[in-house]
């Protein structure tokens, strides 16, 4: 593995529904500042969700966004803005060596949702189904999206992972910038889901979604009267290049991708697996050449559900338990659970922890779960951080997979 | 509806389409699409659109039928149903 070429993030673009850009999110992350609010959509009726607000005609004609989907406008703000962020002039650079990875919990039900909505108005007559159904739906659209705004020509494509995909999307990138098949990568996740009143009706079929009188507070992981998830939209793109290629033009570099671990619980279809949840913790450190006490932020996947948070506090407990100069967090606890989105919008409000050292809280426990009680579990207030050099950001999905990225403070070259 | 019902009822339709554009100005007589950024998708709009709007249908052998405005009145005279416009 010592071989392979160090892999560093260089930019980040994002739109979380509490802020369009990092300062802006990580600000409202400092202070306490939910991005859940009500929402509703047919058939299912009023419910909540995060929405984000960005500005989508910055990037795209009104007839390209009314052209492709929310998904795609997701990516195309979040590639720009991260670029923009990276100081790289997209002309600049060879844009066959491009790649864009980008991470994906489901994509086209929206799409197909409306499409059916819409024939029902003409008693299902097909002849009124659009011709942009198919574009719109197949699995590589955001990707796709992406290419045709920034005229890259490099591979593009989505990576289905449930609700690891945002993880996926980088942990894809670094892999591929390391085989050398892209010399600059576009990574991350991106969600149109609280689009689709399918993802709404299921988890509340399974009794997994969040309800509360009080919008932000609707969200609340490791609180003893947490009732389920919240649904987000969002998207987070990041410029990763290999180290070499950033330092040559004097990039600023947010943090070095140092390890991973992708694994499945092989156990459930939805029903979440401490056991290999703690495995795929130790992989991603095995990979670093690290140990648990080197770690000094967990970004926890909680999703508010009962269940779910007991088996994640659990895998913490374990690998992380006996180190006390590790913090744990949530990020979900302001945004809900952005889905294919969530990892990369999670890690990047860490990662300005590089150069403060604050550690922002979980919010919204009133009552702490007994069971999830974390040792540096942070709550509600942020903390100071005697240091911090090394994030791990987790990230679990349906069927069983489980990733766990560990980002750590570029210490240069050598280090 | 008489044609210029009709030239209006296609500009409105293409407005939609192609939210961009300048629609104010074009050229009866000239291809939409060499006035406009119009590809063949959007072009399958307006005829979605004549669809779902007037009731009619453009076989696609009669496609080229809809090039100009004024070859779009001239196919579509006698075939639109003036009605209520279902968005």
């Amino acid at each position: 593995m010592s071989n392979l070429p160090r892999i560093v993030i260089t930019g980040v673009g994002l739109t979380a529904p509490n802020g369009n850009s990092l300062g802006e999110f990580r600000q409202a992350l400092l202070n306490g500042k939910s991005g859940v609010t009500p929402y509703e959509i047919r058939y299912f009726g009023k419910t909540l969700a995060g929405q984000c607000n960005f500005e989508a005609t910055r990037y795209q004609s009104r007839k390209d966004i009314r052209r492709g989907t929310r998904a795609g406008s997701i990516g195309i703000y979040c590639a720009h803005e991260a670029l923009k962020d990276a100081g790289i002039d997209i002309r600049d650079v060879d844009r066959s060596r491009v790649g864009v990875f980008v991470g994906t919990t489901e994509h086209g039900n929206v799409e197909t949702e409306t499409e059916i909505h819409n024939v029902k108005q003409y008693n299902y007559d097909l002849s009124f189904w659009t011709h942009h159904h198919n574009p719109r739906t197949v699995a590589n659209n955001p990707a796709g999206e992406v290419t045709l705004a920034l005229s890259t020509t490099g591979p593009a494509y989505c990576i289905g992972a449930a609700c690891a995909a945002g993880n996926l999307g980088l942990i894809h990138s670094a892999q591929m910038l390391m085989l050398g098949e892209v010399d600059l990568a576009l990574g991350g996740g991106v969600s149109e889901s609280i689009h689709t009143f399918g993802i709404f009706a299921g988890f509340k079929a399974q009794t997994a979604l969040a309800t509360h009188d009080d919008p932000t507070k609707a969200s609340r992981p490791f609180d003893a009267a947490r009732n389920g998830i919240v649904i987000s939209e969002g998207g987070c793109l990041y410029t990763l290049e290999r180290l070499d290629d950033a330092l040559k033009r004097k990039a600023r570099i947010y943090g070095e991708i140092a390890g991973w671990c992708v694994n499945s619980d092989a156990s459930d279809y939805v029903l979440p697996n401490s056991v290999r949840q703690a495995e795929c913790m130790r992989g991603a450190l095995k990979r670093a050449g690290m140990e648990p006490g080197d770690i000094h932020i967990v970004n926890t996947h909680a999703t508010s559900t009962m269940q779910g948070d007991e088996m994640e506090a659990a895998a913490v407990n374990q690998v992380f338990g006996d180190f006390p100069g590790v913090h744990v967090n949530n990020t979900k606890s302001f945004i809900g659970h952005a889905m294919g989105a969530a990892g990369a919008l999670e890690l990047a409000g860490n990662l300005p922890s590089f150069d403060d050292r604050i550690v922002h809280p979980t919010i919204n426990v009133e009552s702490l779960d007994p069971k999830c009680a974390m040792r540096g579990l942070v709550i509600n207030q942020s903390r100071k951080a005697e240091r911090v050099d090394a994030i791990m950001n987790m990230s679990f999905g349906m069927l069983g997979i489980n990733s766990a990225l560990i980002v750590r403070r570029f210490s240069g070259a050598g280090g | 509806m008489n044609d210029a019902e009709i030239k209006q009822a296609i500009i409105d339709i293409i407005s939609d389409i192609a939210p961009d554009e300048d629609t104010s100005n074009l050229k009866p007589d000239v291809r939409l699409r060499e006035q406009m950024d119009l590809d063949s998708m959007d072009f399958l709009d307006i005829v979605m659109e004549l669809r779902k709007r007037y009731g009619v249908n453009v076989p696609d052998t009669d496609y080229m039928q809809l090039a100009t405005l004024d070859s779009c009145v001239n196919y579509l005279r006698g075939k639109l149903v003036s009605k209520t416009a279902k968005v």
